[in-house]
């Protein structure tokens, strides 16, 4: 019985010839990661080592993201905490506001997450880097402690779904109508405890933003883990980001998979989640009229330079319908200096919107960009759930930057053409 | 080691963000978390727990984000173990790193009903609904997870390990 990709990387990560689904390992890590949010908590978990320091200062990342630059004293605090870590312990991954990002945009930016690497980072969405054919899962901080401390992990090796994308999509279609599809199909928990690797002829249509896209949400459908095999894009992507040596892995003619879906990219539709979970999706011909009050285009899930050049096409020479507010948030820094060098940030001015340095704010409720009571939001972010972005009865529709633009324009949910 | 008390009945999919709402994880203080706990949801439920109470919920519990602060509120404010259908797993792994029980049993999280009095024997895994009379047997942690539960967390077994 041959080995998925996902178990393949698990084994060589443990030092096993073989491994399989359900058996428990110790794996050795490439990468540990923390944020503004779950870093302080995390710090003080490590005060309880009997070994003091870290396993590998070069092998943490730190980013402030989530609540930077700092809303408030307590975030300041938090913020400040991880900032005297990082000094005590010399951490070469630490991001300060200015060189910073949104956690899952900088770090392939950086050249930090390439294929073969097992990464575990204390947040939800660590699964992005799966995009790159590396094996990375999110956990809470006291694994994130552990993890500094030790360089290692705990895993129960998972078993796996297999998605095969087919065709080419349209023109608008992008990894955000894939992936919502997708959860769509097999729900929240479709993909509980579970890799989800996607594979097919499809993938030579997808770039490497949309595949970041898909594997940042296989956590929205349960997944341990989203993995993609590294082909000429990923290849590509690595030479201009990273010189750090990789190893490619790729599932055995012979692996087994719990489930296999044949996802035909060809007849997607441009997709929308619907409050108050992902999987409760529809496409946009059929939405009826949604009147919206707020657009955010951003995050870790849709702040890359691929979502930034749509919003802009769409954006150009419009104006955003009146009374509403959209929010456009270039994950990192060097997405925000390519925006201005394009001209996408006179763009979004000229066309009404805001433009907002790298921050995970309005995403998860923190600031920037909070709603009433009532208020409806279409967000290219990842999650609907009651009261993410604000109030308990304001409402989340999860869509794509394509959708949200042209939905800004319209003052309702619409598709971009 | 054995827990009792009354049942906190919720449904699927409860998520990290309604367990404890992003506006307060500018805060870490257990007992700080503790009083906003579950209110997007239940805005009774901090006046009502006490001490030793339980959580029942149906399927993908503490789905969504990473946030450690969801168990750690769900402890600090009184709950002794939290039962569902299906834990979502990075939830799971937080609850068993901080020494939060909890148990997937599939047909209790159905049957057992808000108010309720229940036990839990965490050695046998079985459960009780002192209210119908009625006995479950929860699915057993790995031997590897029991060994972090014994050592309190997994930095005491860490350092146990040496």
């Amino acid at each position: 019985m041959g080995m998925t990709m996902t178990q393949k990387i698990l084994a060589a990560g443990a030092g096993l010839d073989k491994v399989e689904a359900g058996q428990l390992i110790m794996a050795k890590l490439n990468l540990v990661l923390g944020n503004d949010i779950t870093s302080p908590v995390a710090i003080h978990e490590m005060e309880k080592f009997e070994k003091k320091g870290v396993f590998d200062k070069d092998k943490i990342a730190l980013v402030p993201d989530h609540f930077v630059p700092n809303k408030d004293i307590k975030s300041a605090e938090h913020c400040k905490c991880v900032r005297n870590f990082a000094k005590d312990n010399q951490i070469s991954n630490y991001f300060e506001v200015g060189e910073m990002g949104i956690e899952h945009a900088l770090l392939p930016e950086k050249g930090l997450t390439v294929p073969g690497d097992v990464i575990i980072g204390a947040d939800s969405h660590t699964c992005t880097y799966g995009a790159l054919g590396a094996f990375s899962t999110g956990v809470g901080s006291t694994d994130m402690a552990a993890g500094m401390a030790t360089g290692e992990a705990w895993f129960k090796v998972p078993s796996a779904i297999k998605f095969v994308l087919t065709g080419k999509p349209a023109k608008w279609i992008s990894g955000k109508d894939i992936i919502l599809h997708i959860i769509g199909k097999i729900g929240v928990d479709g993909a509980l405890y579970k890799s989800m690797e996607f594979v097919g002829d499809g993938l030579k249509y997808l770039s490497m933003d949309d595949r970041f896209t898909i594997a940042n949400m296989a956590i929205e459908a349960g997944g341990k883990n989203g993995i993609f095999p590294v082909d000429e894009k990923t290849i590509e992507y690595l030479k201009e980001h990273t010189t750090r040596e990789y190893k490619v892995y790729e599932a055995d003619e012979d692996a087994v998979y719990d489930e296999e879906y044949v996802i035909e990219l060809d007849k997607l539709k441009p997709t929308v989640s619907y409050p108050h979970l992902p999987e409760n999706t529809h496409t946009v011909d059929e939405a009826g009229d949604i009147v919206v009050d707020q657009v955010v285009i951003g995050s870790c899930t849709n702040g890359r330079m691929e979502d930034m050049r749509i919003a802009a096409e769409i954006l150009e020479g419009k104006h955003i319908a009146k009374g509403m507010r959209c929010i456009i948030i270039p994950a990192t820094q060097a997405i925000y200096l390519e925006c201005m060098e394009k001209g996408y940030l006179k763009t979004f001015i000229k066309a009404g919107c805001v433009v907002s340095t790298p921050t995970c704010g309005p995403c998860l409720g923190g600031y920037m960009g909070i709603l009433a009571d009532g208020e409806k939001c279409v967000s290219t972010t990842n999650r609907n759930f009651v009261g993410r972005m604000g109030h308990i009865n304001s409402e989340i529709y999860l869509a794509s930057p394509a959708v949200a633009a042209a939905s800004a324009i319209a003052g309702r949910i619409v598709a971009p053409e | 080691m054995e827990a009792k008390g009354r049942v906190f009945k919720y449904g699927d999919n409860v998520d990290t963000d309604v367990i404890i709402p992003a506006r307060y994880l500018n805060s870490s203080d257990p007992k700080e978390l503790a009083t906003h706990c579950m209110e997007d949801i239940d805005k009774d439920f901090v006046n009502n727990v006490a001490q030793g109470d339980i959580m029942v919920a149906n399927k993908n519990f503490g789905c969504g984000s990473s946030r450690e602060h969801a168990p750690i509120a769900i402890k600090a404010a009184g709950i002794s173990c939290v039962i569902a259908e299906t834990f979502a797993r990075i939830f799971y792994r937080n609850s068993i790193n901080i020494g939060l029980p909890i148990i997937e049993c599939p047909e209790a999280a159905k049957e057992i009903n808000a108010g309720d009095e229940v036990s839990i024997d965490f050695d046998s895994g079985v459960i009780t609904d002192n209210t119908t009379g009625k006995s479950y047997k929860g699915q057993a942690f790995p031997e590897f997870m029991q060994k972090i539960i014994q050592a309190n967390g997994l930095i005491n077994y860490i350092n146990e390990k040496g």
